[in-house]
């Protein structure tokens, strides 16, 4: 146990250390999020209705778990070079505990993301978006995004370990992640979607966890919607860190 | 032969792991299927301690598949495998402490240093940071890299990346080591550079055992050579048992006039044991001694009045390995191709 914790540290660290030098990614989660914060506030928010509240206040939950879920991306193009590069057979010839590749590259995307949810709750903070909550909602909205977050890197681990390429890796989680954002609350209220979409984008787990952040930080209603966005977190770990897993170990035993 | 010789058994027996007497690699039996392909198909080796055995084999002869299950990375079929006197399943994390491996693309961290990279993998063996860091640094200086430690590895070339892999794989001073096909794809001088590494590592008692696609390679650096060709070890011995049996170094004449072919045949004859062959306007011969070959076949040629375009010697290659072993050409199979999409593909 002592074992798995050291290496996943030092698995952690390897992996935090890279993103000092590939400062392009850096950009991927500061200044991207940031610029589709202002453009979404700037140029759509004055066209769209969101009762009962401002459309920063609306639209700023809802874009911090849209990219806390596309966090994991860089889950799923380290793995991936690590399989492509012989990393993954060194690190299995080595006597290190074995979840800890997979343990400590989805830890390092915990810190990446809650630098990411600072820079664009510093932003939202900067254009006027205002907390209607108490301390402990607060935290525990930052709660919920890391632990959202954290499901969602086991997801794109799985995917970084099933696909060919890093370059398919990208498109693949792009296509699935990128229409389940889209389709849900985190941009517009369901309401205002045709009947199918409307129905799915109620019911799709994103829509659940914006909701959650939602009733934490701008008093929306709550409902069950916060201890449904952790039952949701906590079903997509146990589903995709066991896919994950079984994936990394035929990934790299054959 | 390496110093081991010298070290009384016991102090030999505590280097590689195995118990004294036992060789440090056995491998009896070994059959490993992908689907239908059977890799390797009842491969059996052994390397005594401080030797260096040399698996030889074209492309997809099931060689890397060999490394990867010595290396604990694949799970045998069937078949015993022991490194270091332990069982590759049964005391596989044991092994893990055992071992050294450097496989055909340099597993290294681009975006970490050179110094970065071995300090992560001493840290994964269980050294503390300051230990892993005080041996980069000592490999960093003996793999001439000191210079680039603190560059991030993406800046290195094709030769430094190669030594630092193979400097990731010495970290925990491992008694038995695999290099999978080490100097593929290097220039020839870092190819000779690498050698030179390599050799002096065995010198210091190191068992290793590393694949190879070159037999000039495996003759420089292995004791004993086993032969792999469909996944099945065609041949075993030391390199000079090999060579002789596919004939030695063979002299070829072209000459100026295909009318004198009989005439150089004829000179030619007492310099080999079998009978030379002709070949168009070329005369070959497999020569006993390498030393004044082609003095002497100068000599004789040039007594028999045949005129001579080009005089060589050529030595055996794995072609000629091959063809004396099995008649054939080496062919490369699909294996590797096959572990890689097996690794990747869904």
């Amino acid at each position: 146990m002592r074992r798995l914790v050291t290496d996943t540290m030092i698995v952690t660290e390897r992996n935090l250390v890279r993103l000092t030098r590939a400062p392009d990614l850096v950009l991927a989660f500061t200044v991207q999020p940031v610029m589709f914060l202002l453009l979404f506030v700037y140029v759509f928010g004055g066209a769209i209705v969101t009762p009962g509240y401002e459309y920063k206040d609306f639209l700023l939950p809802g874009i911090i778990v849209q990219n806390i879920a596309f966090g994991g991306f860089v889950t799923a193009l380290g793995l991936n070079e690590d399989v492509k590069k012989g990393l993954i057979d060194r690190f299995r010839s080595l006597p290190m505990a074995r979840p800890a590749v997979l343990a400590g590259r989805t830890l390092a995307d915990v810190f990446t993301n809650a630098l990411s949810v600072a820079v664009l709750l510093g932003t939202g903070l900067i254009i006027g978006f205002s907390f209607q909550a108490s301390f402990i909602e607060i935290i525990g909205g930052l709660g919920l995004l890391l632990l959202f977050g954290y499901a969602f890197s086991w997801v794109f681990a799985w995917l970084g370990l099933l696909v060919s390429s890093p370059e398919a890796a990208n498109s693949v989680g792009f296509i699935a992640v990128f229409p389940l954002t889209f389709v849900s609350s985190a941009f517009v209220p369901p309401e205002s979607m045709p009947g199918a979409l409307k129905w799915f984008a109620e019911v799709n787990p994103f829509s659940i966890v914006v909701n959650a952040m939602r009733a934490l930080w701008i008093g929306g209603p709550a409902g069950n919607n916060v201890w449904g966005a952790v039952v949701w977190s906590l079903v997509i770990l146990v589903i995709f860190a066991p896919l994950a897993v079984r994936r990394y170990r035929r990934a790299a035993s054959s | 032969m390496p110093p081991t010789t010298q070290v009384p058994p016991a102090a030999a027996g505590a280097r590689t792991g195995a118990p004294p007497g036992e060789p440090a690699i056995a491998v009896r039996g070994l059959v490993k299927s992908f689907g239908d392909v059977r890799a390797l198909d009842g491969v059996s080796f052994e390397a005594a301690p401080g030797t260096v055995l040399g698996l030889l084999g074209p492309n997809g002869a099931g060689k890397t598949t060999a490394v990867r299950v010595l290396a604990t990375l694949l799970a045998p079929d069937a078949g015993s495998v022991c490194v270091a006197g332990l069982d590759v399943v049964e005391d596989a994390t044991k092994l893990r402490h055992q071992i050294g491996l450097a496989g055909q693309y340099a597993a290294i961290d681009e975006n970490l240093t050179g110094l970065e990279n071995l300090v992560m993998v001493g840290r994964l063996y269980g050294m503390p940071r300051a230990q892993a860091k005080a041996r980069g640094r000592e490999l960093l200086g003996d793999f001439d890299l000191l210079d680039a430690a603190d560059r991030p590895a993406k800046t290195y070339s094709g030769g430094m990346r190669r030594r630092l892999d193979l400097a990731a794989a010495l970290v925990a001073k491992p008694p038995v080591l695999f290099l999978d096909e080490p100097t593929s794809g290097l220039d020839p001088r870092s190819r000779l550079a690498l050698w030179e590494t390599i050799e002096a590592l065995v010198a210091e008692g190191t068992t290793l055992l590393l694949t190879t696609q070159y037999l000039d390679e495996a003759d420089r650096l292995a004791d004993r050579i086993a032969v792999i060709d469909h996944g099945k070890v065609i041949a075993e011995g030391t390199p000079d048992e090999l060579k002789d049996r596919v004939g030695g170094e063979r002299l070829e004449a072209r000459l100026t006039d295909d009318a004198d072919v009989a005439a150089a045949v004829r000179a030619l004859a007492p310099m080999g044991d079998e009978p030379p062959v002709a070949d168009g306007s070329v005369v070959k011969v497999g020569v006993r001694r390498r030393s004044g070959a082609l003095v002497e076949a100068v000599r004789r040629l040039d007594e028999a009045g045949v005129g001579v375009d080009d005089l060589g010697m050529r030595r055996p290659t794995l072609d000629d390995v091959f063809l004396a072993l099995t008649g054939r050409v080496a062919e490369s199979a699909d294996e590797d191709q096959i572990d890689e999409n097996e690794r990747t593909a869904p």
